[in-house]
């Protein structure tokens, strides 16, 4: 079976800041990691491949320097890592990304499309979904556990609201995975040396014969109008005194809320 | 939106490179300049000496491929769980009833399966007209079906706004809709304006963790498409008596490849649904330890109230998931929320900053969370819980 799973490179949102007098980001060497979702995706791959045999694939869309979450992949034993890159696909949003996605993966061949449920630097969770409709296949969103799998049909518990479904689809299919899928796994040194030396192919707009008005800014329905800092209240209060006469301003103040 | 260095004012002197989280600045013939990586998070725009790199607004050449102004109208996806209207969607009329008020436009439901009663339902709630397709197909949901259906709605009444829950479902089909009418999608917004000069939607939302909001726009296809955080929105008025039209839509060629073989429901941890609960006290890594969450339980249940978490608290495994407040968990409004033990991280706040009164019990006063607080108590929140319950035990005689 062929297994594409699809990665992002992303800076650490936890350690990304803004400074709220100026509205930007403050970062101070804010590393650049593998999409954490996306490592499950990856993980899900792997275990798939062992199961029932073929040969998985990562693919990203994005610059150069992505070639590193790529080389990370390879040495948790992916077999092939491609990379999608072109000064045609800058701007891109969640159309126009999934719409390069859906071109390259039509090219590469595949039984299986895996993705991380979002990406946590604009959390989405919206390409998997919409690259399977460009594709014409069905998907399913926020699988948490893979109960079955052969050559036709796959069976896996989705994640609701208020629990979880068990959803059996076809294959070809697209998946977007949680966290609570697998633990993903780490490098092997025999993994690490293969990430080392392997090739990475690299893919541009023409070599996967995507129209140049649907990638990009140009391709993009959305812009970004503004960005600023999340707002904080002004109008707050600190009780002040012995613990004892803070504990009854602050029962003074919920008797005054009604909430006793 | 662009980011650009004035190449006349670059001096070469490559500082900025270092700020770029995507390695989007680059060195050319001795200047820098801003490559296709940019992802406009402003790293860069203090950091330069000489003021070359700047902000450019610039409206996108993107030609206007159909007429805009076909488009009239609000939809609110009206979601439905067991034939039952979820909450979500009472708040979304809410909110669209205001802007249809804005844009002098018709306000519609979608509804899915379910019945002619929780059609009326919605009229309500402020809808002025329900689009209708009771078939059974739509009775669990499946992904294709349901964007299928919704496609071709758009397609024949064009709307010029859609809103739906960013709820597993609302996040999981509207995506495949998007890409199929080729528009635009925000995620999980937490506000919503209309542009007073063109009409056209702002859509705001958390990026980056919840560390910055960004406001989007859709300003050359249409519909605008946007989902919506659940329990950020208010409902609007509910009115026994309002009228509106009940439009039965039949099925199209409705086919999918999925099947939904069985639901499971997880027990609920709380009383009260965290997510409809007035008042919510919250602990988190502060209580040291899960027994401290009895504590916060007894002051819970002191004040009829839930209980909520903080992530750092369910990671050590003091508290079930389902507790969770914040951008990976539920998104909360109670009327009161008591935070204790909680910093106030951007991913928390996120969850909780619309609650109406929020109170703060922290040991540090520089502490974030009391910058969102109306409230705040700082001390040991031991000493303060265990006052704070004998006093109201005390009142309750
Ligand atoms: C992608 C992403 C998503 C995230 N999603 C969420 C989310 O959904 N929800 C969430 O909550 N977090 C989320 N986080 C984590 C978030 O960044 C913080 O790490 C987390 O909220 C911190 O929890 P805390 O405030 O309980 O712990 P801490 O930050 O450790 O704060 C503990 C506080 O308790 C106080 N304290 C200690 N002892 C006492 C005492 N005896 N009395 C009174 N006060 C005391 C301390 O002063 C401190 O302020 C996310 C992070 C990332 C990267
Ligand atoms: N540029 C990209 N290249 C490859 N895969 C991507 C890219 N962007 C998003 N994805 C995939 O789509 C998922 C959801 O991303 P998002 O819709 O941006 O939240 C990610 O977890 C990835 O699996």
């Amino acid at each position: 079976m062929r297994f594409i799973v699809c990665i992002k490179q992303v800076p650490d949102t936890a350690e990304v800041r803004i400074n709220p007098e100026t509205n930007t980001l403050i970062r101070d060497g804010v590393p650049s990691i593998i999409n954490p979702y996306d490592m499950h995706a990856i993980e899900a791959g792997l275990a798939l491949r062992e199961k029932v045999g073929g040969k998985v694939t990562v693919l990203t869309m994005g610059p150069p320097q992505a070639e590193t979450a790529l080389r990370e992949a390879l040495s948790m034993g992916v077999d092939e890592a491609v990379l999608l890159t072109d000064r045609a696909f800058a701007g891109s949003d969640t159309w126009a990304t999934s719409y390069t996605l859906f071109k390259a993966v039509t090219k590469l061949g595949f039984d299986l499309i895996i993705c991380g449920k979002q990406a946590i630097d604009g959390d989405t969770a919206q390409v998997g979904p919409e690259m399977a409709e460009f594709l014409k296949i069905p998907h399913i969103a926020y699988v948490k556990a893979i109960e079955h799998i052969d050559e036709k049909n796959i069976i896996v518990q989705r994640m609701m609201d208020e629990g979880y479904d068990v959803v059996k689809s076809t294959i070809p299919v697209l998946l977007t995975v949680v966290k609570e899928l697998n633990i993903p796994r780490l490098p092997s040194l025999k993994g690490k040396m293969f990430a080392k030396k392997a090739e990475i192919k690299k893919m541009t707009r023409e070599m996967i014969s995507a129209e140049e008005e649907n990638v990009g800014l140009k391709g993009s329905p959305t812009t970004v109008q503004n960005i600023f800092a999340p707002e904080i209240k002004k109008d707050r209060k600190l009780f002040t005194g012995t613990t004892d006469e803070q504990v009854n301003q602050l029962i003074e103040t919920l008797r005054g809320l009604k909430c006793l | 939106m662009l980011i650009i260095i004035e190449q006349d004012k670059c001096i070469g002197c490559a500082v900025c490179i270092e700020s770029c989280p995507y390695s989007a600045i680059v060195m050319t013939d001795e200047k820098a300049s801003i490559n296709e990586y940019c992802q406009l998070c402003r790293a860069c725009l203090n950091v330069c000496p000489e003021g070359a790199i700047v902000e450019r607004t610039e409206t996108s050449d993107i030609q206007v491929s159909h007429d805009l102004s076909t488009y009239k109208g609000i939809w609110v996806f009206a979601e439905q769980r067991d034939g039952y209207v979820s909450a979500v969607s009472y708040e979304l009329i809410g909110e669209g009833r205001r802007l249809a008020g804005e844009l002098k436009t018709n306000l519609s439901a979608v509804l899915f399966g379910s019945s002619e009663k929780e059609a009326e339902e919605l009229i309500r709630w402020g809808a002025d007209q329900v689009y209708w397709c009771d078939d059974p197909i739509f009775e669990k949901f499946n992904d294709e079906p349901y964007s299928q259906q919704f496609v071709s709605l758009i397609n024949e009444f064009k709307p010029a706004i859609i809103l739906c829950g960013a709820t597993a479902i609302g996040r999981s089909f509207m995506p495949r809709v998007a890409a199929r009418v080729r528009t635009g999608l925000t995620a999980d917004c937490t506000a919503l304006q209309i542009d007073k000069e063109t009409g056209n939607l702002i859509q705001i939302r958390p990026a980056f963790g919840g560390n910055i909001m960004a406001s989007i726009l859709c300003p050359n296809h249409r519909p605008q498409i946007a989902t919506v955080r659940p329990r950020v929105m208010k409902r609007g008025d509910y009115k026994e008596d309002r009228k509106g039209e009940i439009i039965k839509i039949r099925a199209v060629n409705l086919n999918s490849n999925t099947e939904v073989l069985n639901s499971h429901k997880e027990p609920s941890y709380c009383k009260v649904n965290l997510q409809e609960a007035e008042v919510i006290v919250s602990g988190g890594r502060g209580l040291g330890n899960a027994k401290g969450f009895e504590l916060i339980e007894e002051l819970a249940s002191l004040l009829n109230g839930s209980v909520g978490a903080s992530r750092a608290a369910v990671d050590e495994g003091w508290i079930a998931y389902s507790h969770q407040v914040g951008q990976t968990g539920k998104t909360v409004c109670p009327k009161i929320y008591i935070a204790c033990g909680i910093s106030g991280a951007v991913q928390h706040l996120v969850g909780m900053s619309s609650s109406d009164i929020i109170i703060a019990i922290n040991k540090n006063p520089e502490a974030p969370i009391f910058n969102v607080a109306n409230y705040g108590i700082v001390g040991d929140l031991y000493e303060v819980i265990g006052l704070l319950i004998k006093r109201l035990k005390e009142t309750k005689g």
